[in-house]
């Protein structure tokens, strides 16, 4: 368990609806929640999911503190924004979702096989680097990420598919020896930095 | 004013009539058959030049009997609204242009049916007399509000601003009711966001300052007698003084009692001292006046949960079948109260449907939601003690779950009883002479139907809620507040200004001798002659609006002022000695025997139809609008209610020769729409004797038939005429034409 998420464990005790509202983005939204269900009706997931986002609100004001953060759920959003549009109370589902879902991440709580999560760090990884994605090198470590023999196999299925976005100027082979950059890359660097500090400023600082 | 009857007859020629119909064959019928007077046709008679025409020959020719052969009685009310004259409408546009087609084929038929509804205009208006008021009335029109809580307050004040002085009797020693002991009450202003001041210490105030309101308090009504315009009351100190007093009407806001959650153990209530209702908890609330509140083991609450519908909205033998209304916003009103005052307090709402109605009720709902007070959707199965607080045993619906939650304190929201006194249908009136005061009636009526109101669902007072709301079944005395449905305190204040409103109304029309609605307006009132009368008590029992009492020698007593002219008595009358002026068995009798009657090899059935004026016929008035079509062989008459139906009426037209008969009344029983509330239900009792008149003349038990018709049946009410006529074709025609 990350010290983080003993730290808050501790604070806010059998209190995780306050913990949900002090640090998920837009976690001040769940307790406006008024269980119509429309958003799991709407949800193109709804029936796959483990907990549609109605339920994981309930959880969420029941205390299941645990059961809500390894969920696998809120990482199978796929961001259609159907929930948002139709939601009574207006709450942003989607945003909530990804709240969860990054939260539980740092805390290290997430499900450790989580495909999406995978995805999500790749990406983060990658473009945090350059303020570009490179697209081959992301491809690339999708395909590998789960070894070698399948990131081979996934390549030569794709690779009519590379070859057309390669034509039409999408994907650069010689992007694999660093890639092109924004403008200011250390200026870039530094908003992220700052991004995180005031992250944790708010986390440290939110009285429960 | 003379008694001869001198009757005119005026026959419009506007809207299509003149270039469809033979008019003058049908002044001819007016004159030589039916005795007119005068008799004039007009190519526009709602114009004012054709409504002159009329006035003319009533001022300068003595015409007192108008008979206007023309639209609906429904259309052009306004241009035909002449007074100090007996006045009827033969329906020639609706009844007869607008369902019949325009063809060569059909013109036969059509002048045929235009012509009958002339003789039965006619003859009908013949049969009438000029309505005048019965000068019961001594015109009172101060009222008497019972109950001092809100709703009693409300309408008396509220009279008072209407100019209008009332007495206000409540039993207990302060005014205020249920609200005083209340610390806040739901927000009735913008943003509704927090619980406000219950506002009862102004209403007092504003009623002790009124000059038009007297105040008794610690008293009761012992006696209730008379009518709208005449109400005695007898108003009885604890201590037995008596004071009687005359009302022109009376305003019943006797409120409700809370429900008793001793018949809720499961729910700990009795068991735990933790476990309380939200009447309780807001005497405690009052306690601690802002502060915190304490459980009963003297702990601060840091913990509560509101278990809703507690013995409500439940089938359970002892629980309320229905949903108080305002027990969601209650319990968000008193989640506040600890959160407003620490919002670190865990309140749990558990629900299993929440209901906030109102205008601001979804914005308080959500201020509760925002100020962190949790709603759980889930059914509390127990709750025990567990020592300084609660433990709730419940099943999450959300999460499909059985659980558990701790709390200080649990609040049951429980709902409202009615305090409307006794329910007559259980305890029947004392014998004359042997009456007596009943400790558990608000009104001690003297009425031969029973001492209180009646109630309509579930112990409230009520009638035609949909409709006419604070009427009840027992004209010129309103119910308002939770005596009539369960509400919050906002509410009630609307329903007291309604209640006050009808009641000033109900004084004045009295006054004028008019009756209350439907039928508002109307002079006439039920007269019945005493040599006839067999005292066999129908008219008496079957009234629905408890107007006749029974005198010394056990003979119907009338009391025009309660009566709302449904014509129930005349209907139920075996010896047809009740009549009105305008509506009797004769007006329709007339009618029913002045329709042509073919011979059997004529082809040519006749259907009468009774159909009820407040829905059947506006039905057919409307169908007829629309162009849908029904048999020419249908001759309708509006009648008041089904329940105005005598026997008589379908007999006789049985023994002329109708074919069939159509009756066409209004939804009864349990979600009844007759207007008046019992109307259609007794005639429905009553026509099941149609079939020994059916069997002693050896006729086919089709050719009666009766049917509920609601207003918007438009596609329906003429089918059914055409279904008749079809099962007429299949029996064959009736053997009884002369
Ligand atoms: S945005 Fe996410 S949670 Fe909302 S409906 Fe789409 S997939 Fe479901
Ligand atoms: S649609 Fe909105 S209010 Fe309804 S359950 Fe989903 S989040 Fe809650
Ligand atoms: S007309 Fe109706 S209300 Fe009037 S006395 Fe007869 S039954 Fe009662």
């Amino acid at each position: 368990m990350s010290n983080l998420n003993t730290e808050m464990i501790e604070k806010y005790r059998n209190n995780f609806l306050k913990e949900v509202t002090a640090n998920v983005e837009e976690g001040e939204w769940v307790k406006m929640c008024m269980q119509c269900g429309v958003c799991s009706g709407s949800c193109p997931f709804g029936p796959h999911w483990d907990h549609p986002p109605q339920e994981l609100f309930m959880m969420i004001r029941a205390g299941k503190r645990e059961e809500v953060l390894t969920s696998s759920s809120m990482w199978m959003c796929t961001s259609c924004y159907n929930c948002i549009v139709r939601c009574p109370r207006g709450l942003p589902i989607t945003h909530i979702m990804h709240g969860l879902a990054h939260y539980a991440d740092r805390l290290g709580m997430a499900p450790k096989e989580q495909p999406t999560m995978k995805f999500a760090h790749k990406f983060w990884d990658n473009i945090v680097k350059n303020g570009r994605v490179n697209e081959l090198k992301l491809s690339l470590g999708v395909y590998f990420m789960n070894g070698i023999a399948e990131g081979i196999k996934t390549s030569l299925k794709m690779q009519a598919v590379g070859l057309g976005m390669y034509k039409a100027k999408r994907l650069n082979p010689m992007e694999f020896f660093g890639g092109h950059t924004v403008k200011d890359k250390s200026g870039m660097q530094a908003i992220i930095e700052k991004a995180k500090e005031i992250e944790e400023a708010k986390i440290k600082k939110f009285e429960g | 004013m003379s008694d001869e009857k001198k009757i005119g007859t005026y026959i419009c020629k506007g809207c299509g009539i003149g270039d469809r119909i033979n008019t003058s064959q049908m002044a001819t019928i007016a004159e030589r058959e039916c005795k007119s007077n005068v008799t004039k046709e007009h190519d526009f008679l709602c114009s004012a030049e054709g409504v002159k025409m009329i006035q003319d020959d009533i001022d300068n020719d003595g015409v007192n009997h108008v008979a206007i052969v023309a639209c609906s009685r429904r259309a052009k009310t306004e241009a035909f609204n002449l007074e100090n004259v007996a006045i009827t409408r033969g329906n020639i546009r609706e009844g007869v242009l607008w369902v019949r087609p325009d063809t060569d084929e059909a013109q036969e038929t059509t002048q045929e049916m235009a012509e009958d509804y002339t003789r039965m205009a006619v003859f009908e208006v013949g049969a009438m007399n000029i309505p005048q008021t019965s000068g019961q009335s001594e015109g009172r029109k101060n009222l008497l509000v019972v109950g001092g809580g809100v709703s009693g307050m409300t309408a008396a004040v509220e009279a008072a601003k209407a100019g209008y002085a009332s007495t206000l009797v409540e039993k207990t020693g302060s005014l205020g009711g249920a609200a005083a002991k209340a610390w806040k009450r739901i927000p009735e202003h913008t943003p509704y966001a927090d619980p406000e001041d219950t506002g009862v210490a102004e209403l007092i105030a504003a009623v002790e300052a009124s000059d038009k309101i007297e105040v008794h308090l610690n008293s009761t009504i012992t006696k209730t007698s008379g009518a709208p315009g005449r109400f005695s009351a007898d108003i009885t100190t604890e201590s037995g003084s008596t004071t009687t007093e005359n009302f022109g009407a009376i305003i019943q806001t006797s409120g409700y009692t809370e429900y008793d959650a001793n018949q809720l153990p499961h729910l700990g209530y009795g068991k735990s001292k933790n476990v309380v209702t939200q009447a309780e908890l807001d005497a405690m609330a009052l306690e601690a006046n802002g502060g915190p509140i304490k459980n009963a083991d003297g702990k601060e609450v840091q913990s509560v949960v509101f278990i809703q519908c507690a013995g409500q909205r439940s089938e359970e033998e002892g629980h309320l079948p229905y949903c108080s209304g305002h027990c969601c916003l209650t319990s968000i009103k008193q989640a506040m109260y600890f959160k407003d005052n620490n919002p670190d307090i865990d309140t749990t709402v558990m629900f299993s449907d929440l209901r906030t109605p109102g205008a601001g009720g979804e914005d308080f709902y959500r201020s509760g939601q925002d100020k962190g007070v949790i709603f759980t959707k889930g059914i509390a199965s127990e709750v025990t003690d567990s020592g300084g607080g609660c433990t709730v045993k419940f099943k999450d619906l959300i999460l499909d779950e059985e659980t558990t939650a701790d709390a200080d304190l649990v609040v049951l929201a429980t709902g409202q009883v009615a305090n409307a006194g006794v329910d007559i249908d259980e305890v029947p009136q004392d014998e004359p002479g042997q009456w007596e005061v009943s400790v558990d009636s608000i009104l001690n009526m003297d009425y031969r139907q029973g001492k209180d109101v009646p109630q309509l669902r579930h112990g409230f007072n009520d009638s035609h809620f949909i409709c006419f709301p604070y009427e009840t079944r027992r004209t010129g005395i309103y119910a308002a507040g939770p005596v009539r449905r369960p509400m919050d305190m906002l509410q009630a204040k609307e329903d007291a200004t309604g209640a006050a409103l009808k009641a000033i109304q109900a004084a004045e029309n009295a006054d004028l001798g008019r009756a209350a609605h439907p039928r508002s307006g109307d002079l006439s009132f039920p007269s019945f002659r005493k040599e006839g009368c067999t005292q066999c008590k129908r008219c008496t029992v079957e009234c629905p609006f408890g107007a006749i009492d029974e005198d010394e020698e056990r003979y119907p007593l009338f009391n025009e002022a309660r009566c709302r002219r449904c014509g129930t008595c005349m209907g139920a009358c075996p010896v047809r000695v009740i009549s009105f002026e305008n509506y009797s068995v004769d007006t329709v009798g007339n009618q029913i025997k002045n329709v042509e009657m073919p011979d059997e090899f004529d082809e040519k059935p006749r259907i009468l139809v009774l159909a009820c004026e407040n829905d059947a016929y506006p039905a057919l008035d409307m169908a007829a609008m629309k162009g849908n079509e029904y048999s020419a062989f249908a001759r309708v008459i509006p009648i008041r209610c089904l329940g105005s139906t005598n026997l008589i009426w379908v007999t006789d037209a049985l023994n002329s020769g109708y074919d069939g008969v159509v009756l066409m009344g209004c939804q009864k029983g349990e979600n009844y729409q007759c207007h008046f509330v019992k109307g259609s239900e007794i005639a429905n009792v009553r026509m099941s004797k149609v079939d020994d008149t059916l069997q002693s003349l050896s006729l086919e038990p089709e050719r009666v038939a009766t049917y509920e018709v609601a207003i918007t049946d438009i596609e329906r009410a003429p089918q059914l005429i055409n279904d008749m006529a079809e099962t007429i074709e299949k029996i064959g025609m009736s053997p009884f034409k002369f």
